[in-house]
């Protein structure tokens, strides 16, 4: 069933702020093998112009996929979860995420579209710091495949 | 930010230095744990199998997260990047054995943009296959 196109558009409530932690930040870079020292020590960071570590450029992902959560299980939405893989993601960058930084994530639907039988959803998260300012913003394409012909009874 | 290359040194063309990174089962369960995303098709082969995939796939997050570093160990300065995007058009595909896949990622500036920034083109593969698409970022230079 095609999802309701009246959702484009739609804003979820900001998150409640994600504390990023220097360990969370060291962990994320030896998972991914990056020995860049602006991740683990302040003095390096520092040297670059950081006031504290820095995060990997996709550390913020699992910030903001937590919050497109908000989207992904709306009832009202009914987007089929298990059926759904990472398309696209996207990336802009007012500045780094740092350790200490305590981030909101603001969703939005901004686009709704059915191809091939594919439901495709792209969601937006602005993310801010506890001042207000804007760190960052992501985009993440969704693609729920089109179900089976017998799961439909056809 | 402090970037290490200056906009004056590199035209449209320049290539960065390519790189290649491994991934091994173990590489996934440890991302898994980093990342918080646990999806069982990134560790569980039986389950992988069972929803249409050839084995165990890599997490398309690793392997953004791994192709962007041919970038930022060029630049020395993370926060340097301004704009990081990627399509993923094909999965890596991790086998249980002690080699595991490799993503080989190479890169070039495709763009002189204003303000001392640069659009970089990445190409990431694994196995022949071409596993990011439209893969680019727009990096601060000196």
């Amino acid at each position: 069933m095609a999802l309701d196109q009246s959702f484009v558009g739609r804003s979820y409530p900001p998150t409640d702020p994600y504390e990023v932690g220097r360990e969370k930040i060291r962990e994320f870079a030896e998972a991914v093998g990056d020995a860049n020292p602006a991740y683990t020590d302040a003095k390096a960071a520092e040297a670059l112009g950081h006031p504290d570590v820095i995060a990997p450029p996709t550390f913020v992902f699992a910030i903001t996929f937590k919050a497109a959560g908000q989207v992904i299980e709306d009832p009202q939405l009914g987007l089929d979860y298990s059926r759904v893989v990472h398309g696209d993601q996207k990336f802009a960058y007012t500045r780094p995420v740092r350790a200490g930084d305590r981030l909101s994530v603001t969703s939005t639907i901004e686009n709704i579209k059915t191809l091939a039988g594919n439901e495709i959803i792209d969601i937006r998260g602005e993310v801010h710091d506890e001042a207000g300012e804007h760190v960052m913003t992501a985009w993440t394409k969704l693609v729920a495949r089109a179900a089976e012909p017998a799961e439909e009874g056809a | 930010m402090t970037a290490k290359i200056s906009y004056g040194d590199v035209e449209v063309g320049t290539e960065l230095p390519p790189q290649s990174f491994p991934v091994t089962r173990a590489t996934l369960v440890r991302y898994a744990g980093a990342s918080g995303d646990f999806n069982p098709i990134h560790w569980n082969e039986k389950f992988a199998v069972e929803v249409g995939l050839p084995d165990v796939i890599a997490h398309g997050m690793f392997t953004m997260a791994e192709a962007i570093r041919v970038v930022t160990d060029w630049v020395g300065d993370p926060g340097a990047i301004v704009e990081y995007g990627v399509r993923f058009t094909k999965p890596v595909i991790v086998p249980n054995d002690d080699q595991g896949a490799t993503i080989e990622v190479s890169a070039k500036v495709a763009e002189k943009l204003d303000g001392n920034r640069v659009r970089v083109d990445l190409l990431a593969r694994s196995a022949g296959l071409k596993v990011l698409g439209m893969s680019r970022a727009v990096v601060q230079l000196a």
